[in-house]
């Protein structure tokens, strides 16, 4: 380029680029992002005058629908944008690093400022601030300081705060960490593991995914921390296969911690010798269950046992055994530092601290939001989630994955938390939020549910086994227009059965989004079973297609598209479905160029 | 078996004869290296480790990661998860099916070239509806981009 030749050589002092590169940051481009960036930069003799490290890789915000995000930080201000593609660079180069002046319309909207100016964040604090891949960052914004707090005292004090903390586990059931690693900490053996649970299986949960790939380091801590309040030697994590990205940037985590010595032997001169090894997952729901991960790390199938003896007793190859989600673990150097009594302000009364719920579906905001325990419904949905697009009805939101259940719109104002979720029959689960409007069919969504848990049960025990696979069948022909009357009684005695007969959480729970479906949304399986139709219009079986001749342009793509043969059409007469042919396979419909077939 | 096969199973037995537990990590190298598990490798492996071969089909067929059959050369993985059931999925996978010219039960094209499978979440909720293909993701995708993904992917990999 001839024309940076004659541009004076810019004076940019303490200039920070960031750019997403998360999951959703790199499906977006963030990887031509950063590499166009620091060519250009390069190219303009910027580079020159700054500090190293110019363009820095972050982790995930978790605010993906907006990808690629981008920081630009100049002489003190800082300035966001959304939507950036290589394309874009030259632009914000010129305009905002050269020029100063800030390109507007290319700045991040409300919407963002919704979901990151929240007042409290504690681990999505420094996820997309710091650089994933390089210790110094976490270190220097505070990161091993906890370890080294934990370290010098016993290991009793640290079980002891994070009881007062009340701090409980962010995995699904709540189980308070503090008593867990309590009744660890007091059993004699000689070897004792901690695990950390990223096999985040629940379909619409990704938090786990983006702590790791943002701050892997505060995850590791934890562990360590954790290894040293039970007496722990080794800790593994166990993470899904499926997530490449988080597992590579543990990799280097791991790595970068042994050379710092906060993982080896002799930790801070304490005396105590700690090490993780990663596991990755094979691709089984199942493994999330504590026991059944466990049998998956020694090997095996990933079969549940029955509890007790609990894994704190007796767990990996026999021995005592700590199992904590990322979350909870990625908590603790939290706590460690800043004390119990400062977690236990945040949150309510016996759910103290903030829970990362990840907001997806029919909304229009979607991404990771960190809220203190027992904010409403409605703030998560309307206030930060910008409520359903097209502004369609809210009808429901589903919590806790395939284990939870739907919340009716009319209970809105409740407040999330552990036990609010579990009294309307519900869970916390891992904190995921489907959001569903009016065109989500509420027995296609228990169908959807009990296909997935049906095809992940293990098979070990028979309510589980064959019940789940009963109520998938009778809810698919509910679906496909062949329900019977008593089918919804058949459905809650079954589902009841299996609630109470399972051997672990998977089957206890499966029967959930069926229950609390058919508690709420009960009319809709009536439409299905005694009006042959499907409300929401979801259904394939029960929907009927038909052209709106008024709004038909007569241009016969229909007719040319159709597989069956079922449309007739003639030139200048608007098309006609013949219903006894047609296999409702949509295909008119999707090409249909003017919207004429509902 | 072939002496080039032999001496790629002696590097990954090398690696974990000392670890416990290497059952599910003999099988992940294995689909590493040859796109699905070998059953002449298995009994290879079970007559060294002194381990039945039936524990190895055991948990190869128990976690969905493991292929005991031949898969083709690029992996088209289709999220059927929560937040893109939601968002439109399932029309998004049969389409895709549709345009390999896949029939019922088949997951690999007739060359060789794609095998499509389907996962129930791969936590890109945000981008619902997600396709990965080998290690890119699609986001957002409809079924009527569906044709022009798959088209633009074959451009750039022709054998």
């Amino acid at each position: 380029m001839a024309s940076t030749n004659t541009v004076r050589k810019p004076s940019v002092k303490n200039l920070t680029i960031k750019v997403c590169v998360g999951t959703g940051g790199l499906a977006a481009g963030g990887q031509e992002v950063m590499n166009a960036f620091s060519r250009k930069l390069r190219a303009l003799g910027i580079k020159a005058d700054i500090a190293k490290k110019c363009v820095k890789k972050t982790g995930c915000r978790g605010c993906c629908s907006k990808d690629v995000l981008v920081d630009v930080r100049m002489n003190g201000n800082s300035a966001t944008y959304q939507h950036i593609s290589r394309n874009k660079v030259e632009r914000i180069i010129q305009e905002h690093i050269i020029d100063g002046n800030i390109v507007k319309e290319w700045l991040v909207g409300p919407e963002y400022h919704a979901f990151h100016d929240r007042k409290i964040k504690i681990l999505l604090k420094q996820c997309g601030e710091i650089d994933p891949e390089d210790i110094g960052d976490y270190t220097s914004s505070g990161g091993y300081k906890g370890l080294k707090k934990a370290l010098s005292g016993n290991p009793s004090s640290v079980v002891n705060v994070i009881k007062k903390s009340g701090l409980r586990g962010r995995g699904g059931a709540g189980f308070p960490t503090g008593l867990k690693w309590e009744i660890c900490s007091n059993e004699e053996s000689g070897q004792k593991y901690i695990i950390c649970n990223a096999d985040e299986g629940d379909p619409g949960a990704f938090m786990d995914r983006s702590v790791i790939e943002g701050n892997p380091h505060s995850v590791i801590e934890g562990m360590i921390i954790g290894g040293y309040a039970i007496g722990a030697g080794r800790g593994y994590i166990y993470i899904r296969a499926e997530y490449p990205v988080a597992i590579s940037r543990l990799r280097i985590a791991l790595k970068q911690a042994r050379k710092k010595g906060f993982l080896g032997k002799n930790i801070y001169k304490s005396g105590f010798d700690f090490d993780i090894r990663i596991k990755e997952g094979a691709g089984a729901f199942v493994c999330g269950e504590e026991t059944a991960l466990m049998a998956s790390i020694e090997g095996q199938r990933g079969m549940p046992r029955s509890k007790p003896p609990f894994p704190a007793q007796k767990g990996l190859w026999g021995k005592p055994t700590i199992i904590n989600n990322v979350e909870t673990l990625s908590t603790i150097p939290h706590i460690i530092s800043n004390g119990a009594k400062w977690f236990s302000s945040i949150g309510t009364k016996n759910n103290s601290g903030t829970k990362i719920f990840s907001i997806t579906g029919k909304i229009n905001n979607t991404g990771l939001i960190e809220v203190p325990m027992g904010i409403s419904l409605r703030e998560v949905v309307y206030d930060i989630g910008g409520g359903c697009p097209q502004n369609r009805e809210l009808k429901a939101v589903q919590t806790g994955g395939p284990s939870g259940g739907c919340i009716p719109a009319s209970l809105i104002d409740m407040p999330l938390d552990y036990d609010s979720l579990s009294s309307v029959g519900s869970m916390m689960g891992s904190g995921g939020m489907v959001v569903m409007d009016d065109t989500t069919c509420m027995v296609d969504m228990a169908k959807f549910f009990l296909e997935f848990t049906q095809n992940e049960s293990c098979g070990k025990c028979l309510p589980c086994r064959v019940g789940n696979k009963r109520l998938y069948e009778r809810l698919k022909k509910i679906t496909e227009g062949r329900g019977k009357k008593g089918d919804i009684e058949f459905l809650l005695s079954l589902a009841d059965d299996i609630k109470i007969t399972s051997l672990c959480g998977l089957g206890q729970t499966a029967p959930n989004p069926v229950l609390s479906t058919i508690k709420y949304f009960r009319n809709e399986y009536e439409a299905h079973i005694f009006e042959g139709r499907c409300p929401a219009g979801v259904c394939e079986a029960l929907r009927q297609y038909i052209v709106k001749a008024e709004v038909c342009k007569m241009c016969g793509k229909c007719f040319k598209e159709c597989p069956a043969e079922a449309i007739a059409w003639e030139k200048k007469q608007p098309a006609v479905i013949d219903k006894g042919k047609c296999i409702k396979c949509g295909r008119c419909f999707e090409v249909c160029p003017f919207s004429a077939i509902k | 078996m072939t002496e080039k096969m032999e001496k790629k199973l002696g590097t990954i037995l090398r690696k974990y004869k000392r670890e416990e537990g290497n059952v599910i990590s003999i099988l992940q190298d294995l689909q590493k290296k040859f796109g699905h598990v070998p059953r002449e490798a298995v009994y290879w492996f079970s007559d060294r480790l002194n381990i039945p071969a039936s524990s190895f089909f055991g948990v190869a067929t128990f976690y969905s990661q493991f292929h005991l059959k031949p898969r083709g050369r690029h992996i088209i993985t289709a999220c059927l998860g929560t937040a893109c059931h939601v968002r439109g999925a399932v029309p998004v996978e049969h389409r895709i099916r549709e345009h390999l010219a896949l029939g019922k039960g088949e997951d690999t094209t007739k060359d060789m070239h794609y095998t499509v499978e389907n996962v129930a979440c791969m936590g890109a909720c945000s981008l619902a509806p997600v396709v990965r293909i080998d290690k890119k993701i699609h986001s957002n995708v409809l079924p009527e981009e569906v044709e022009q993904i798959l088209e633009e992917d074959r451009g750039t990999k022709k054998r």
